[in-house]
């Protein structure tokens, strides 16, 4: 358990400086890469948790497929550094008053919900074992099979719009 | 922890590393020697005997050549990139069993690094990782012809990394684990090549255009692009690309060997005979490098001999025939499996390789009807 805590100490050291990084880079390219650090970092603690099939899918799905393709965005479109934008003049104080509050509402919520001690431990019986990719799978296509095929649904009506709004019809100038 | 465990581990893990660094010196001259060969010259002959010495003079040319940093590069990412393209390469091996077990001083040595319950997803991911060291590469160099092959590679992996994933599904499906090592023990009775050969098939040619090889090798066509990527690359940097390029070779052999040839089991012929993997421990690495050795000599064959596919072609590839192709395969996989175990009949178990390969010859037919077609002027 101690070397746990080490551990976690580290991994959020690194997950919260490349969260800033990502926020304070110049270039928009090193604030991608940041952001993969910061998504690799998360992943590693689903493996502290002890729930292997969750960090593998967040490296797949975040890290391996849409940072690829943000990457992908930026170069091609050579936003690598973009110009320091005009803020509006409320939105600094705003974003002051919006973060503290966060900052209260988490602090809040970690003391009163959870010893300090008992916060990452995990559930031991889901530890290295095949049954909770199968036990995952058997509730998410029983119990949560419609907001499964909602998703699924949902998502395949943003990909065909997509390609609609991108498709350019036959005989159409460009 | 017991302190032997960090050490086996440690020895493992460094002795694995070792073996895909050989590996690797090892296949550039297997395949300029097997090139030669179908080319009709001699190969590499002179360092050495049988130029068996041609890696390791390869190797100290390459350390002593002058390494080369443009002065316009992003110089952070640009020394990054290299390094980002050789680790995913060797740590993408960790969960591949190389054998069974044995025992060595009293205690059982069993011969993978990592025994990992979601192993073929850690595949996954990591190789969905291993194309930013390409991307960063190409975008670093800040060169207009590295910039395209890092693009280029970038769209060409994520196109076909979905095919790759629905292929494994087909193997997690044959063998009901994602654990590599069940899946090598569920190929016991029959190889799940034999099962699904189109399955195997469709595998084989994405992995092709996953480690970006001929004749899927745009991000470093060198009509189009100079070198692509690594254009600016030089000395021990460049060696880094070339090196990632053949040890991801190597692994993704391993892979395949694993997934759908019976990793390091025997022929299931052979079972129960004296060369069978239970009987002598060893037996399973030397048929699982007689395997990939195999595997590599159809890589190089198929460099030798097709032409490099042009690059909206190899878009509507990905996209138009082998994603619905391998939808298709994966399906028919688990109706197969499902009705075989739900009727109780095992007809339907083996329907599964006669409807998937004549959904491959379908495929084909489309595709030649389809060149046919452009062949006559009407794109």
């Amino acid at each position: 358990m101690n070397s746990d805590i080490v551990v976690f100490l580290v991994l959020s050291l690194i997950a919260i400086s490349s969260a800033l990084g990502m926020m304070f880079s110049r270039n928009a390219v090193y604030s991608a890469l940041f952001l993969v650090l910061n998504f690799i970092t998360v992943a590693v603690f689903y493996l502290l948790l002890g729930a292997p099939f969750i960090a593998m899918s967040q490296i797949t799905v975040y890290a391996g497929a849409i940072m690829v393709l943000f990457l992908f965005v930026i170069m091609l479109l050579g936003a690598e550094n973009l110009a320091p934008s005009k803020s509006l003049p409320w939105q600094k104080p705003l974003a002051y008053i919006l973060a503290f509050v966060l900052v209260v509402e988490s602090v809040y919520l970690v003391i009163s919900r959870a010893q300090v001690d008992k916060f990452i431990s995990s559930p031991e019986a889901s530890l290295n074992s095949m049954d909770n990719l199968r036990e995952m799978a058997m509730t998410l296509f029983n119990q949560y099979l419609l907001p499964f095929e909602i998703t699924s649904i949902l998502l395949l009506v943003a990909m065909v719009g997509a390609i609609v709004l991108t498709k350019q019809e036959k005989g159409e100038q460009k | 922890m017991d302190w032997t465990i960090w050490l086996e581990w440690v020895l493992k893990g460094f002795i694995l590393c070792l073996i895909l660094l050989t590996g690797f010196a090892y296949l550039t001259l297997y395949e300029r020697r097997a090139l030669a060969r179908m080319q009709v010259r001699v190969g590499p002959n002179r360092a050495g005997p049988q130029g068996l010495l041609q890696p390791i003079a390869d190797a100290v040319k390459l350390i002593f050549k002058e390494e080369f940093t443009p002065s316009r590069v992003y110089k952070v990412v640009f020394v990054l990139a290299p390094i980002l393209t050789v680790v995913p390469s060797l740590i993408l091996a960790a969960v591949i069993p190389l054998g069974s077990k044995f025992m060595l001083f009293g205690r059982e040595i069993t011969l993978y690094v990592a025994d990992l319950n979601v192993g073929v997803l850690y595949l996954t991911s990591i190789a969905s990782i291993a194309v930013y060291g390409i991307v960063l590469a190409g975008w670093s160099s800040n060169n207009k012809y590295a910039m395209l092959g890092g693009i280029r590679s970038s769209a060409q992996m994520i196109s076909y990394e979905l095919s790759l994933g629905l292929c494994i599904v087909i193997a997690i499906l044959l063998g009901d684990s994602m654990n590599l090592n069940d899946i090598v023990n569920a190929q016991k009775g029959m190889w799940f090549a034999v099962i699904q050969p189109a399955g195997a098939l469709v595998f084989m040619i994405v992995t092709l255009a996953e480690v970006n090889r001929a004749p899927f090798d745009m991000p470093e066509a060198e009509q189009e692009l100079t070198a692509g990527y690594h254009a600016e690359y030089s000395g021990m940097k460049f060696a880094l690309f070339f090196m990632a390029e053949y040890q991801k070779m190597i692994v993704i052999c391993m892979i395949a060997a694993t997934l759908f040839f019976g990793g390091y089991r025997e022929f299931w012929f052979l079972q129960g005979t004296i060369f069978s993997v239970d009987r002598f421990w060893f037996l399973g690495p030397i048929y699982l490098l007689l395997k990939v050795v195999v595997l590599l000599f159809f890589m190089i064959w198929i460099r030798a001999t097709w032409p490099r596919i042009r690059y909206d072609r190899l878009m509507a590839f990905g996209w138009k025939v082998l994603l619905p192709l391998s939808l298709i395969l994966a399906f028919i996989t688990a109706t197969g499996i499902l009705l075989a175990k739900e009727l109780n009949n095992q007809l339907f178990f083996w329907s599964i390789p006669v409807l998937s390969i004549i959904c491959v010859l379908v495929a084909v037919v489309f595709i030649n009807s389809d060149l046919r077609r452009k062949s006559h002027g009407r794109i």
